[in-house]
């Protein structure tokens, strides 16, 4: 009999698997796809071409993790530098965004507003940073520590000072149209600005929340710099594998192609899981990776549930808003006077925060962006492993592209992959011509290749109403659930989506401590 | 400004008051009777030849009353009522009757007074939404009965370590404290989520959310979809009418009736009034605000001067910018006070027929809309947002006169049309006249696809767009709130972090205004908030009551 079973070897599944190990518990995490790392993972497309499948950057993986877990000396490797993002023009007027610099056609009232945008949007993310560390605050507190909870939330605020604090309050709870307003005049800055506080969720530049969601993005750091992008040579799927042989040397054990069928029950006590093969394997503990709408209403069912509780897992909002295209070129691909030294880099199609606000505009509707936004990155630049000699690979993250379609993805499919490759041609003239390979993976896809319901990278809408205490709902938001001895430690759970590992850290430590709701 | 600039020393008037508060809406005649209530010698002074501000009863054609602004009464708080003795003053404030949504199929969704009927009416539509509703009302009621106390006290900031600050913040805890663990979830979610997200949380059937919807969008340039509006959907439901949490009412005799009894209670405690001339500027002496000088040239000089007018104006406007702090005036620039609404009032020569309804339908007197979908609604946000007036607009029309006959001949009807989206801005450019009418010929367009006979009636029609507002009643952009009420400008936000207490940052001078906490609608709320504090700072007994909690 195991002490823990872990359903599902996504990033939180692995680092939790390898925290709860570390404390000597005996672990065995099941995968249904036979491989680890989740969406996290690199695999092949097309004729000779890799890709990280899901997620194609790191920016959130939290050195608290890489240091605890040593993850270094099990291979993680984040490639020789950070990425700087260019904000493409389709006329060539590029502007490129490094750390607090500019250089582009951009003034130098935008310049200096920017050194102190970034300055203070860094000082709110470490804040938010410091409550990722560590579950959220109850917000009525029962016990001596979670007065505690709520003080060290209260102190952090104040330690930013007045000056801050004020901002931070004032800002936290509104769009990020109207703050870059009133900083900027450079539309591909406020484009790109934009772009980083509505990527992954159902929200436009102009919806509240969306500087909360910006701030989240940036409250990652990579050799100390929030804000910052590395591609892992290998793709993202090297970090997995890194973090499968933290878990695998601290003994925890994993299973692939073991699919999880149902929660097993002793009375109202979780105590095991049955797989589809019909196997059964008894813990003392379960917990797990997968979404939450697949965690209560498949795994558990929701007759075991509360009819409350229920309610609000279904209504959780998870409906994914991003689709991925993968393109295996025959060449690198010349955006129009771009440097060739920044084919590598992060680039951004998101020319003017309206573009992106018209772009959403579509999706309220359940429709494909006509003029989507887009994070493309050339991972063969670096590393030309990823693709047969001379070839590339193009990887993009599409927005927007709802799940629930109008119409259906079934035809909209391949229409939608033309205008993604159409628009690319816009700004790097015969692209199209270069393409042998491609693959278009819409929220649909995602949902069906990594079981996420909804497709929805973050397991669900990185929105207010959905953060902290609140994560993924009312009664469930600090890992433990309203089953006894179910816990979550996925991306639906605080703080939320992107490869962080603080979710499973943060689970693990919920376990060890026997905590409850 | 002019006048008073180049010949300075020339007043043609001095007198002093103890204090003179600039503008004659409803917020301001407050403060001035409770300032006046409290002893002092008060002035109001008021751009337009008649008091209200936004809160006015006009006869623009013989005969016709029109609430030509705001056009009913919910918000009004009772405590302000009861203290300043509006009904001595002869304000009465008569509920009206329900609410009905026209459907483009032919259908309806009445919102009917009478609980078991209106159940009844959203079983025809949903059986499944007519149970949710019940849980809906339930939710809704536990937010109103959360934010009710608050909206008669100050606002404390969170970033101060003052005594007061840090008592009041004290008393917020204990408050929450009472607050079971679920309902402070609901809390959150409802001041974060979208009208259409919240809905969709109870209802299924689109048509019943569509007329639920409205509500969330009313005087605010967001759309039903935006995160945000669940609140601003909670602003349009705390209100009563007679303790009847959530109802509407007419201020019998228009609105104007309100700003009247407030403006007799003020006279009657020894205050003045003087109409006809705005303020120029706002005069200030070694960074001390001492008088106004008026537009005309004359100057009134007082230790206590009060703004009513909303926070770009009164800052930008009237107060050279050289008394202000820098950062403060950036921040005034950027507060958002976008106009997002227009009005039509229309004069009509019978009762207009809706067949949806049939004849001597008791709806008629409720609010009527006519909406299908709750995308409809976002559209004509889209709209908005690319700087055109709404090709499907938002409309909330009431016939006043089915409730209150005195605001019409007898047989005629006086119709208030508020319609939204109307940006305050047309693709960046000015409105036209031209413009204007085009768009009143499309709500009363509109209007017409429902009412066959209406167009007929049309005795006379008055068309309000934010450049009228803005004109007339002298609120930035037409904003009839005095500024978004979205997170970043709502309780200790409001106007900005660190005047959330109705003083600004001149010796002597305070802000009453809907810019301030708990912000826009008839609520008065302001005005006595602010008075409460000026008489704090003068050290004199407080007249105004704290919230009075009935709940």
């Amino acid at each position: 009999m195991y002490d823990a079973i872990i359903i599902g070897a996504g990033h939180n599944g692995l680092v939790c698997a390898a925290y709860l190990a570390k404390a000597g518990r005996k672990v065995l995490v099941l995968e249904a796809n036979d491989r680890v790392g989740g969406a996290a993972i690199t695999r092949s497309f097309g004729t000779g071409f890799k890709v990280s499948a899901g997620a194609h950057l790191i920016n959130l993986l939290d050195p608290v993790v890489i240091d605890e877990l040593k993850l270094e000396s099990h291979g993680l490797d984040l490639g020789q530098k950070t990425l700087k993002t260019v904000s493409l023009s389709h006329k060539g007027q590029h502007l490129v965004i490094d750390g607090d610099q500019l250089t582009g056609q951009v003034s130098d009232e935008d310049r200096s507003a920017f050194a102190d945008y970034k300055a203070q949007m860094t000082r709110f993310s470490r804040l938010l940073n410091k409550l990722h560390l560590r579950p959220p605050p109850r917000l009525k507190p029962g016990r001596l520590s979670d007065y505690l909870d709520l003080l060290r939330v209260g102190a952090g605020l104040r330690r930013l000072g007045q000056r801050d604090m004020r901002d931070f309050l004032r800002i936290a709870g509104i769009n990020i149209y109207d703050v870059l307003e009133e900083h900027f005049d450079n539309e591909l800055l406020k484009g790109a600005l934009a772009f980083d506080a509505v990527l992954g969720n159902h929200l436009g530049p102009r919806s509240n929340g969306s500087v909360l969601n910006a701030l989240h993005r940036s409250s990652g750091r990579i050799n100390d710099d929030n804000g910052t992008f590395a591609s892992p040579p290998g793709g993202v799927g090297a970090v997995s594998e890194a973090l499968a042989k933290a878990a695998v040397a601290l003994g925890a054990k994993i299973r692939t192609g073991a699919p999880v069928e149902q929660l097993m029950f002793n009375g109202d006590t979780a105590c095991g899981v049955r797989l589809q093969s019909g196997e059964q394997i008894e813990a003392e503990t379960v917990v797990s990776n997968a979404d939450p709408k697949r965690t209560f209403l498949d795994l558990v069912g929701a007759r075991h549930l509360e009819a409350e509780f229920a309610q609000s897992i279904h209504r959780t909002r998870c409906s994914g808003n991003v689709a991925k295209l993968h393109l295996g070129l025959k060449s690198l691909p010349r955006f129009t006077e771009l440097d060739p030294t920044l084919a590598g880099e992060r680039l951004l199609i998101a020319p003017s925060a309206d573009y992106l606000d018209l772009a959403f505009n579509q999706a309220k509707y359940g429709h494909c962006s006509d003029h989507p936004a887009m994070e493309i990155t050339i991972p063969s630049v670096a590393d030309p492993s990823l693709a047969d000699e001379g070839h590339h690979v193009l990887s993009a993250i599409v927005q927007y592209a709802p799940y629930r379609l109008k119409g259906g993805w079934e035809h909209a499919h391949e229409p939608f992959k033309k205008t993604l490759i159409d628009q690319l041609d816009q700004y790097a003239p015969g692209l199209s011509l270069q393409v042998i390979s491609s693959e278009l993976l819409t929220p649909a896809d995602i949902e069906a290749e990594f079981g996420i319901t909804g497709g929805h990278w973050h397991h669900g809408e990185m929105t207010l109403d959905q953060a902290f205490m609140l994560r993924p709902a009312p009664g469930a938001g600090r890992y433990a659930t309203p089953i006894d001895g179910l816990y979550l430690c996925g991306a639906g759970s605080h703080p939320g989506g992107g490869v962080m590992g603080l979710a499973g850290r943060n689970a693990a430590q919920t376990v060890l401590s026997g905590g409850k709701t | 400004m002019t006048t008073s600039q180049s010949c300075p020393q020339y007043p043609r008037t001095v007198s002093n008051y103890d204090a003179i508060v600039i503008g004659a809406g409803h917020n301001g005649l407050t403060n001035a009777a409770y300032l006046a209530k409290s002893g002092l010698k008060v002035l109001v002074v008021e751009r337009n030849p008649y008091i209200g501000g936004a809160t006015v009863s006009r006869q623009l054609h013989e005969n016709w009353t029109y609430s030509n602004c705001s056009y009913v009464c919910s918000l009004l708080r009772p405590e302000i009522y009861r203290s300043l003795n509006l009904a001595k003053y002869g304000l009465q404030v008569v509920p009206y009757g329900g609410s009905v949504s026209m459907h483009s199929n032919g259908d309806y969704l009445g919102g009917y007074v009478d609980a078991d009927v209106k159940r009844r009416e959203m079983m025809r539509h949903s059986p499944k939404d007519a149970a949710a509703y019940a849980r809906y009302s339930r939710d809704i009621m536990r937010q109103c009965k959360i934010i009710r106390p608050f909206l008669m006290r100050t606002p404390a900031d969170p970033t101060s370590l003052k005594p007061r600050n840090v008592l009041e913040l004290i008393k917020l805890m204990q408050d929450v404290g009472n607050i079971p663990e679920r309902v402070l979830h609901d809390t959150i979610r409802f001041y974060s989520l979208s009208i259409a997200d919240y809905l969709n949380e109870y209802f299924e059937n689109d048509f019943i959310k569509a007329a639920f919807a409205g509500s969330g969008i009313i005087g605010t340039a967001m759309g039903v979809m935006s995160p945000g509006t669940a609140y601003v959907l909670l602003h349009h439901a705390m209100g009563d009418v007679d303790g009847n949490m959530g109802a509407w009412g007419f201020a019998r005799g228009g609105m104007g009736a309100i700003s009247r009894a407030m403006a007799d209670c003020l006279v009657d405690h020894g205050g003045e009034i003087k109409t006809g001339h705005g303020v120029g500027q706002i005069i200030v002496d070694n960074g001390k605000a001492t008088g106004v000088a008026l537009n005309n040239g004359d100057e009134f000089y007082a230790d206590t001067i009060v703004s009513n007018l909303d926070f770009k104006r009164t800052f930008l406007d009237i107060i050279e910018e050289k008394e202000l702090p820098s950062d403060f005036v950036k921040r005034a620039k950027n507060f958002k006070i976008r106009g997002s609404s227009g009005k039509l009032n229309i004069a009509l020569d019978g009762l207009p027929h809706f067949p949806a309804l049939g004849d001597d339908h008791p709806l008629m007197s409720g609010d009527m809309h006519f909406i299908d979908t709750v995308e409809q609604l976002e559209m004509a946000y889209d709209d908005w947002k690319a700087g055109q007036w709404s090709q499907n607009p938002y409309i909330d029309l009431l016939i006043p006169t089915m409730t209150d006959p005195t605001m019409a001949p007898p047989g005629k009807h006086y119709m208030s049309v508020f319609v939204q989206y109307a940006p305050p801005k047309l693709k960046g450019k000015d409105w036209t006249d031209a413009d204007r009418d085009a768009f009143g010929q499309k709500v009363i367009d509109k209007i017409a696809r429902y009412s066959p006979n209406f167009k007929d009636l049309i005795l006379h029609a008055e068309v309000r767009t934010p450049r009228e507002i803005e004109n007339e009643v002298g609120l930035t952009e037409g904003n009839i709130f005095q500024g978004e009420l979205s997170m970043d400008q709502l309780f200790f936000n409001r106007p900005i972090p660190g005047y959330a207490q109705y003083r600004a940052p001149i010796r002597g001078l305070y802000m009453c205004g809907s810019s301030n906490h708990p912000g826009g609608g008839v609520m008065a709320a302001p005005g006595a908030n602010a008075a409460r504090e000026i008489l704090r700072d003068l050290k004199r007994e407080n007249t105004v009551p704290a919230g009075w909690v009935d709940d």
